[in-house]
């Protein structure tokens, strides 16, 4: 059985329509991306997922379970971290931690998830004196308190540094390697190329790709882009007809040439025979974040 | 099978999820020290020193001392306090801060954590009153109140209008500090009506009438009467019992989790 499984999800806020139409199934055990551009309705769509909210249509199962008319069942096997959720000033790190647990029949213990992210000899402090990234942390303990089955983290890593944000990741990794199944919603392209198993890209309402990171950059760009500024002025026409090459553009000075295969070596070898110097050569494989432009805006593609 | 396993585990949420809360609400109330000085140490320093500024029966205060008369009132100043201006601001923070709605994210509902904090408010109301009314009686010889039903059925005609009347300026706060704003306005206008700045003793019958219509004037009146060992007047009761009714409904069809 799929941990979770989303079929036509529909929400709309009065006239606005956050979920169009959403479909996805999770296995049990991957780390599950849900991307997409601010206001394409990720967070509305693992809020239905969670049950905060009742989806307008569509069916939604949590491990076998209604969001909704399982609403106690589906909280104790699915764990969240909120978007900008915080804690009492002077709550204590330790007294949260227990509060939480004492929420659930089969909670973990808290020691433990304090030791295995790093708030140990945090226990006694207040949450107003903690860092971002220690409130983040705690905020994703909060979540594992229960011992969920699903972990869903909503904008995990936003405004933490660098350092933190590859610290959560590790940990991320560790969580998973435990057994639970995670969902992690952000609009960080590195985040998701490191951490998921599988990605799906969310714009306006609409799933418009699911794929492994690797296999949606593949699809959305095709192969490679080349760039570089040549010695001499160079007609488009000369590359256009080159084996493997998509589309040539020139901007300003500047050359770009995207293609797959032998494309680099073909346009390298057209530009010797010209006698063209390449200056400036980059060449650059497709990323997810080709991919995320490419997919959630199609007027600006390559 | 598994959902029968899901549904093992998470048979409603422990009742040690209530006592849990309610210990963590009553630890985070005592580490402000404001709320403290205001809710319980103000109202009690105000009872000594009228007790101390005179204990003796005066004719203007239609025999009564002024400590008689400001017993009543500084209790009623701890129910305004603690339900009218500091409880709206907590559960304002917790819906700004999405505690609420993090809550109910869990097996526990957001329900449970409002229960904690009213029961917290109420505790603290019981413990400064029965502070306020023993060292009244052994420092300055004011009598218990000893009417004990009519008095118990005020304090609960007044805890409840008044918890309600926090909740819904909680409602309608947009913000904590809105609900800081809010809940200090409607101080003055509440504590002026049950004497605080002039005893009820002392207000011209107009001015008193007007209080007799509103929840603290009621309260403060009806709190004097069962102190005498009479039971209070029934429009009394009737105006506080018609405010605890009209602010719940109020309350509770305007209470936002989000």
């Amino acid at each position: 059985m799929p941990a979770i499984e989303v079929e036509h999800l529909q929400k709309r806020y009065g006239d606005t329509v956050a979920v169009a139409d959403v479909s996805l199934t999770i296995e049990e055990g991957e780390i599950f991306g849900i991307l997409g551009p601010n206001g394409a309705g990720k967070t509305t769509t693992v809020e239905c997922i969670a049950g905060l909210r009742e989806p307008d249509a569509g069916r939604i199962s949590i491990m076998g379970l209604d969001p909704m008319a399982d609403r106690d069942a589906v909280r104790g096997v699915l764990g969240i971290q909120l978007q900008e959720s915080q804690q009492p000033d002077k709550l204590k790190v330790g007294e949260a931690l227990e509060l939480y647990a004492s929420f659930y029949s089969q909670a973990a213990d808290p020691e433990q998830l304090l030791g295995a992210l790093g708030l140990l000899d945090k226990r006694e402090t207040r949450f107003a004196k903690l860092s971002g990234g220690q409130k983040q942390r705690l905020s994703i303990a909060l979540a594992l308190i229960g011992n969920p089955r699903i972990a869903v983290l909503d904008e995990l890593t936003t405004g933490l540094d660098p350092q933190a944000r590859r610290e959560t990741w590790a940990l991320i990794e560790g969580i998973r390697n435990r057994g639970v199944t995670i969902v992690l919603v952000t609009h960080l392209m590195e985040e998701a190329e490191r951490l998921c198993d599988r990605v799906a890209l969310i714009d306006a309402g609409r799933v418009v790709a699911l794929d492994t990171p690797a296999g949606l950059a593949d699809a959305a760009v095709a192969g490679q882009l080349i760039r570089f500024r040549p010695s001499a002025p160079l007609p488009a026409e000369l590359l256009e007809g080159l084996p493997g090459v998509h589309s040539v553009e020139l901007e300003r000075d500047q050359v770009i040439v995207t293609g797959s295969g032998d494309v680099v070596s073909a346009v390298i070898g057209a530009l010797a025979r010209q006698g063209i110097v390449a200056h400036r050569l980059r060449v650059e494989q497709a990323s997810l974040e080709d991919a995320f432009v490419a997919l959630t805006q199609p007027a600006r593609r390559i | 099978m598994k959902k029968m396993t899901a549904r093992a585990r998470t048979i409603a949420a422990p009742r040690a999820a209530f006592t849990k809360l309610l210990a963590t609400e009553a630890k985070l109330f005592l580490r402000e020290p404001l709320a403290l000085f205001w809710g319980v140490l103000f109202p009690l320093i105000l009872t000594v020193a009228m007790g101390l500024a005179g204990d003796g029966h005066d004719t203007s205060l239609g025999g009564l001392s002024l400590v008689d008369v400001y017993v009543p009132v500084t209790m009623a100043m701890v129910m305004s306090i603690m339900s009218v201006s500091l409880l709206p601001v907590i559960l304002a923070t917790y819906r700004e801060r999405g505690i609420l709605r993090r809550m109910s994210t869990t097996p526990v509902r957001p329900w449970a954590l409002l229960g904690a904090d009213v029961t917290v408010n109420i505790g603290v109301i019981v413990c400064a009153m029965a502070v306020i009314a023993i060292v009244a009686r052994v420092a300055f010889h004011v009598a218990l109140p000893s009417q004990g039903f009519g008095f118990a059925l005020t304090l609960a005609l007044t805890a409840v209008a008044m918890l309600a009347l926090g909740a819904l300026v909680a409602s309608l706060a947009t913000s904590a500090r809105v609900a800081q704003g809010l809940g200090t306005l409607l101080f003055f206008p509440l504590m002026f009506f049950a004497g605080l700045w002039v005893p009820q003793q002392q207000m011209s019958a107009t001015l008193r009438d007007v209080g007799d219509f509103t929840p603290l004037g009621a309260a403060t009146a009806a709190i004097q009467e069962s102190m005498h060992g009479q039971w209070p007047h029934a429009s009394h009761l009737t105006v506080l019992a018609a405010f605890a009714l009209v602010l719940s409904v109020a309350a509770s069809r305007l209470f936002r989790w989000e």
